[in-house]
């Protein structure tokens, strides 16, 4: 009897927390929108949302804030998915898009942008480069060459990740001081170059739809791959798939907000303390918690103090660590 | 049929079995035995198709295992591992339940079916009070039992038990080697690595010996279980013990 009524105990804050992850979706880009460095009063505010009230108003709302909030709610969606898929992949609860060495990849690319002084589109631009030459070293020498060896492809992506940490060392060193905030701050995490939401949103479209029905074959990953086999799942296609899907989701964040850390480590490990650990449930609301932990930062770190702006990594992992050290306090 | 043609198995540096033909019919309950090393696991997961063998082939039904899909294969041949990750953040319900993963047609979430399965599969493991408990915090000899339910639920035609009885108490080990003789009953295939003689002479009507020197004899088990051949196998004396239904040996230094 005990065990029937914690066992439904247990069923009901576990729909209270996916209920409290899906409305902190909406509700995080509706603070996005909502706060920032200049007040909108509530009724212009509304009225702007409609597509009226003042022009400065439609313009604050709908051409700053919306697409920042956007490209933050896809890039933190993106890099809890990566985060949930790398962890049953390496079978590695430490596993994070920072692990492939892709992160470093793009660090590398964007502060070489800045050092030149190129363009503000060629950072991103950059970054991309620099984070697929990653990605695509890791696959030839991991993957291609030793098959899936979880423990090479885990040791390659450091070694991948310690060498571009070196040359984005050399790179800050060769900078001016002028170009250090800007290289510091992508490094951190950042935000306010975000104004084109689009690329992030239809990578994360196309990862979600790639993820999802994999749901089941990655329970049975957890079990390890010979276990996987035995009940029937194609082992090295699927860890194919979410391989790539990972590493799209990486590379697609890392390129708009900078490696922004930590939320792939925190969202997946809080949802599977909070109940949620089969894939089917855990991938979507893996998106929707991460899309809105680093919306709600990315809010909170350039409206906090105003006209001043935190890097949003610095805010994300403010936020995320403490959320982290309750769960894992209060569950066994 | 589960059959082996000419089986070589190697690992680098010795050969496990060569030229292996054994046959796998319906309702036959073998057992393999042999000392540490001498390539139970590896034969059974040749068997499972898990492992390619070094030469020779596995057939089930005369088709080749390397040929068909993995789903495929899952629904015939099941296989209980000796060792497994241990990073399963679920239920122990939701453990069993992917035993159904071969069965399913949709690839989403388990069907309605995965669930009735596995909650029947538990209560015939003893496990029915822990289906809500994670798996993780069962104990070793729960684990196992919870391994039986997962292939009770993927309910394979070929049951291939990599030490089915490790971790488990005397009561459950007798628990658990009557279902197996139950699976067999009812026309399942079984072929199960066994450390005990004595379990293998109450259930078995087959064994399969693996020495370590890549030599094997399999046969009825009332031949090929005798003193002469057990003493030869494990490398130590035995003694006959007392009158019983199946013959019963002990250690004697």
């Amino acid at each position: 009897m005990a065990d029937h009524l914690a066992a439904r105990l247990g069923h009901a804050l576990r729909r209270l927390a996916a209920t409290a992850v899906i409305l902190a979706a909406p509700l995080s880009l509706a603070a996005g929108l909502w706060f920032g460095s200049v007040h909108v009063p509530a009724a212009d505010w509304f009225a702007a949302l409609a597509g009226g009230g003042s022009e400065a108003g439609r313009e604050i709302v709908w051409s700053l804030r919306a697409p920042r909030t956007a490209s933050a709610f896809a890039c933190g969606a993106l890099l809890a998915l990566a985060g949930a898929l790398l962890q049953v992949l390496l079978r590695n609860p430490l596993a994070d898009p920072s692990i492939l060495g892709v992160s470093g990849g793009a660090s590398v690319g964007a502060l070489t942008a800045i050092l030149l002084g190129l363009p503000a589109w060629a950072v991103p631009g950059l970054a991309f480069g620099g984070a697929c030459a990653a990605a695509g070293v890791l696959l030839v020498l991991a993957v291609r060459l030793t098959g899936w060896n979880v423990h090479r492809v885990l040791l390659t992506g450091v070694a991948i990740g310690a060498g571009c940490g070196a040359v984005v060392s050399m790179l800050l060193a060769l900078a001016s001081a002028g170009q250090i905030q800007g290289m510091l701050f992508w490094l951190l995490g950042d935000l306010s170059g975000a104004t084109r939401p689009a690329a992030p949103w239809i990578a994360l479209v196309a990862v979600a739809v790639a993820a999802q029905p994999l749901a089941l074959r990655l329970d049975a990953l957890t079990l390890g791959p010979v276990k996987a086999r035995s009940l029937g799942v194609a082992v090295g296609a699927t860890q194919a798939l979410a391989f790539l899907a990972a590493t799209v989701a990486t590379v697609a964040a890392v390129m708009v907000a900078g490696p922004i850390g930590f939320v792939g480590l925190v969202v997946p490990h809080a949802l599977r303390l909070a109940g949620f650990s089969d894939h089917a449930r855990l991938l979507p609301l893996a998106g929707l918690g991460g899309g809105a932990l680093v919306a709600a930062a990315d809010t909170l770190a350039r409206s906090a103090a105003a006209p001043l702006e935190f890097p949003v990594g610095a805010v994300t992992a403010l936020v995320g660590v403490p959320v982290l050290l309750a769960l894992l306090a209060r569950t066994r | 049929m589960l059959a082996a043609r000419g089986l070589r198995l190697t690992v680098p540096g010795r050969t496990l079995v060569e030229g292996l033909d054994v046959a796998l019919a319906p309702g036959q309950c073998w057992a393999l035995l042999g000392p540490n090393g001498a390539g139970k696991t590896s034969l059974l997961h040749a068997l499972a198709g898990l492992r390619d063998p070094d030469a020779g082939a596995v057939t089930l039904d005369d088709a080749p295992l390397a040929g068909l899909a993995r789903r495929a294969v899952a629904r015939h041949v099941g296989i209980l591992l000796q060792d497994e990750s241990e990073s399963f953040w679920g239920s122990t319900l939701e453990y069993a339940m992917l035993g159904r993963y071969a069965h399913q047609a949709g690839m989403f979430a388990p069907d309605a079916a995965a669930e009735s399965a596995a909650r029947a599969a538990l209560a015939e493991v003893d496990l029915a009070p822990h289906a809500a408990q994670p798996y993780r915090t069962l104990s070793g000899g729960e684990r196992q039992r919870a391994r039986l339910a997962q292939l009770l639920v993927q309910s394979p035609e070929w049951w291939l038990l990599d030490e089915p009885l490790a971790h488990l108490d005397l009561g459950h080990q007798l628990a658990a080697m009557e279902l197996v003789a139950r699976l067999a009953r009812s026309g399942r295939g079984v072929i199960m690595a066994l450390h005990e003689p004595l379990w293998a002479a109450r259930y078995c009507g087959h064994a399969l010996l693996l020495y370590d020197s890549g030599r094997f004899r399999h046969g009825p088990a009332q031949e090929v279980l005798t003193q002469d051949h057990l003493e030869a196998l494990y490398g130590c004396r035995l003694a006959p013990a007392a009158e019983s239904a199946a013959p019963l040996f002990i250690p004697i230094r």
